[in-house]
């Protein structure tokens, strides 16, 4: 259960980049069995966790996110075979980077989750929430910071 | 504002012109509203930018919450569209549908789910007001950079494949069929029939379930619509709605199905002069030989040799007699698996279900106890074509006076399944009548509730009870075949607390039948990665919605009939199996389906030819040019994942509705007010 939020306490925004077809399903499930969780977290549909560039996890973070959760099918359950392995691989190699920009490991996270585990969608949200919650909010070090090219977005 | 790069996309100086977004938030009766401030969100749309409209309905998918959209879009007020409402998986098509009738593309839409992701799953009003806010404004940066993008359309298959031959997959093929559709019906056991058919009569109206279901199987067998595949599985299904292919594996029979006339000399001639192996189709309650037939009415009518039990196969030392009394020279020893793969637009998955495991629940003794029966044992002892020949006796050939049948046995328990089987009340009460009626037993039932609700249940139930057979409402705890007084003596006992008279009842039986529940079948997860489609947490098919598409899954094409969908009864399964023959019907008359929108593509110029793309592509849909050194993606084949796009060091690979820089707008929508 989340708590309604404090005046004055940190409430860490995530960012989750959910699969279509298990974990998206699944927040649907936890909505629909009314489970209560966490406010915080943010979901974004991608058709499968295999599309997720790293450099999304990247700009979440530039833009303000203080954690980054990523839901993907269980492995060998991936609706086009095996994007969740994909996204496992870019996860670990993005992970080893994030250290050397100041982002603590905690603040990103891969989870596997099915269409029917609406309560795991639940338990990891609340999880990253408090988790994220104990790391305080993410300050970036000054300087450069990976950033994709803006060329065709800059105008908006 | 600039467009993206690539892709079909609109001209700076189309009719169009440059972003106005109408956003419509949605009140869902109570169920968004009753938690998020409506009024707060739309009011906070309106401030974004480049939205021109923003208005709120108490049902957004209702005809007056479409007209709204499509008003607007007409009035040229819009020309994109996100509505804040339920998930897209719920109403994402019935609001392109909507933004298409205004006249704008229907990909010029984008849906933030308010109501599943946030008013349903959030404790505090403010909370969820605050994170609808968040969504709705990461849809509204990202619509603002969509691209019409032209429906596409494949077209479809006429054949429909239904995989497994119980009633559920007997009655969809003979439907299709029916209406003029090629079928292949594929069937693992060697006959089709399923459950039904060893079942003797069927609740409530004690239909005998032969008289009913083996003309239904015999039709299969003449249809000329119907290629019947039986002792056969799918092993790989490729391709997409409408175009399926799937490959066959023909396990061998050892005995040619063209030429076997099921006149079953073989078997009387067999070198074993007794049945000597288990019989599956009697649950293990009879012997049959290495050569044999499940049942007289098997359909196909052809003898299959067990490989295993079989002497020639074991020692290659056998007069094999069998084949000498074949007088069609039927046999052949050297039969090995066989292969087909076929073309279709549409399967109808009819797997069934299996009964619940009763050694899983020792305390009741099966296993242990000789005259402890499960249900489907029953039903084989009561059927004129059983074991017994239909007559109800134990295993020592002697009939029970008294029998006792329990229900709810792996249902309704939360160290088991937690569902409720929903056949086991009504088979019991049948189960009751016909074992009082053979021989005149005094039956127990002990239930925990009894449920009757169909057409004639009820009244089924009011008939048993005038029969005089006794109901002892509490759930069963053992049963034992210790005495405690010498009236239990060479009984067994069931323990079961009595909760309408408040006491614990000990109840002395010759016999005990455990009413098995249902569960899905031991390999339906194999067989739901094999069709792409997804199972509940307790291992039933998951259907594409539970009320408004029940027999629709959501991989396109694929249908569900019958228990492997959860547990059913026949009229049930059969009333199902029909609605999916008419869903592939649909499909197919249709003629075409549309394909997937969010398809990849390679942008030229960028593309830098490294090729990590084409390997990456589960369904081999990228292509290499090696003149050009470019690679292209062919949009027919591509089904919309983005593994490729996530992949491509130079961002030339892109999908639609999903580009980089719709995704990163999204990103930065959702962080950047609240």
């Amino acid at each position: 259960m989340s708590e309604p939020a404090r005046e004055g306490a940190f409430e860490p925004r995530i960012v989750a980049f959910f699969c279509n077809w298990c974990t998206y399903t699944a927040a649907d499930l936890a909505g629909i069995s009314r489970m209560q969780y966490a406010p915080n977290v943010r979901v974004i549909r991608l058709m499968c966790s295999g599309r997720l560039d790293p450099q999304f996890v990247l700009a979440a973070f530039r833009e303000g996110a203080d954690g980054v959760l990523i839901g993907g099918c269980h492995p060998g359950d991936c609706h086009y075979q095996e994007g969740n392995v994909n996204a496992l691989r870019r996860v670990e190699l993005l992970r080893r980077m994030l250290g050397d920009l100041g982002i603590e490991e905690g603040r990103l996270r891969l989870e596997w989750i099915s269409a029917a585990e609406g309560d795991k969608v639940q338990r990891v949200c609340n999880e990253m929430t408090e988790q994220v919650r104990a790391l305080g909010p993410l300050r970036l070090a000054p300087g450069p910071v990976p950033v994709l090219q803006t060329e065709g977005r800059e105008a908006r | 504002m600039r467009e993206p790069e690539g892709g079909r996309r609109v001209p700076p100086d189309s009719p169009n012109g440059g972003p106005k977004i109408g956003v419509y938030v949605c009140h869902c009766g109570l169920n968004i509203a009753g938690k998020v401030d409506v009024g707060a969100v739309v009011e906070f749309a309106a401030s974004l930018p480049h939205v021109t409209v923003a208005r709120d309905s108490k049902f957004m998918c209702s005809d007056p919450g479409q007209e709204l959209i499509q008003q607007d879009l007409r009035d040229g007020l819009v020309n994109r569209v996100v509505v804040a409402s339920c998930s897209p998986l719920m109403h994402e098509a019935t609001f392109r549908r909507a933004t298409a009738a205004g006249g704008e593309s229907p990909s010029h839409f984008q849906m933030a789910s308010i109501r599943e992701h946030v008013a349903w799953v959030t404790a505090n009003g403010d909370d969820a007001t605050e994170k609808a806010k968040a969504l709705v404004a990461g849809a509204v940066r990202r619509v603002a950079l969509h691209e019409v993008l032209e429906p596409r359309r494949s077209p479809v298959r006429p054949d429909v494949m239904v995989v497994g031959g119980g009633i559920a997959g007997i009655h969809a093929a003979l439907t299709l069929a029916d209406a003029g559709k090629h079928v292949y019906l594929v069937e693992r056991e060697t006959t089709i029939g399923g459950h039904m058919a060893k079942f003797d009569k069927t609740f409530p109206t004690l239909d005998c379930a032969a008289c009913i279901l083996t003309p239904k199987m015999s039709a299969v067998r003449a249809h000329p619509n119907i290629t019947l595949w039986t002792y056969s599985d799918v092993v790989a299904v490729q391709g997409y709605a409408g175009d399926f292919r799937v490959r066959v594996r023909h396990r061998p029979r050892y005995v040619r199905e063209d030429l076997c006339t099921g006149c079953l000399a073989c078997i009387d001639a067999c070198v074993h002069k007794q049945g000597k192996f288990e019989d599956e189709w009697n649950e293990g309650l009879s012997k049959r030989k290495p050569i044999y037939i499940p049942f007289p009415q098997a359909t196909p009518p052809v003898v299959v040799v067990d490989r295993d039990a079989c002497i020639w196969f074991k020692t290659g030392k056998c007069p094999r007699t069998c084949v000498e009394a074949c007088e069609r020279n039927a046999f052949d020893f050297e039969q090995t698996e066989t292969y087909d793969e076929v073309d279709v637009g549409a399967i109808i998955l009819a797997t069934g279900y299996r009964t619940f495991d009763a050694s899983r629940m020792p305390e009741y003794g099966y296993g242990l106890y000789p005259n402890v029966y499960t249900s489907l044992e029953v039903e084989r002892l009561l059927n004129a074509a059983g074991p017994t020949g239909g007559e109800v006796v134990l295993r020592d050939g002697s009939r029970p006076r008294t029998v006792g049948i329990i229900h709810c046995v792996g249902s309704r328990d939360a160290k088991h399944n937690l569902w409720c089987s929903k056949v086991c009340c009504m088979y019991s009460l049948k189960l009751a009548h016909m074992v009082k009626e053979r021989i005149g037993a005094e039956v127990y039932n002990f239930y925990i509730d009894m449920r009757t609700p169909g057409k004639g249940y009820e009244e089924f139930y009011d008939k048993v009870l005038r029969e005089g057979v006794h109901m002892v409402r509490g759930r069963v705890a053992g049963v034992t075949d210790e005495a405690a007084s010498p009236e239990e003596e060479g009984h067994l006992v069931i323990r079961a607390e009595d909760t309408l008279i408040g006491a614990v009842r000990r109840i002395p039986v010759d016999m005990v039948i455990l009413a098995v529940g249902i569960e899905p079948q031991p390999d339906a997860q194999e067989v739901r990665r094999l069709f792409n489609v997804s199972c509940g947490s307790e291992g039933f098919f998951t259907e594409r919605h539970p009320k408004l598409a029940p027999v629709s899954t959501f991989t396109d094409g694929v249908f569900l009939a019958g228990a492997c969908q959860g547990p059913k009864d026949i009229p049930e399964s059969v009333a199902q199996a029909g609605a999916a023959a008419a869903e592939a019907l649909a499909m197919i008359d249709r003629g075409h389906v549309m394909l997937e929108a969010s398809t990849a593509f390679i942008d030229d110029a960028a593309c830098s030819g490294c090729k990590t793309c084409v390997g990456l592509c589960p369904f081999n849909a990228i292509s290499f040019d090696e003149e050009r050194k470019k690679a292209s993606v062919n949009e027919v084949v591509c089904k919309g994942c983005g593994i490729c796009v996530g992949a491509c060091p130079s961002g030339a690979a892109q999908q639609h509705l999903f580009t980089d820089d719709e995704i990163l707008s999204e990103i930065e929508g959702v962080l950047a007010y609240v």
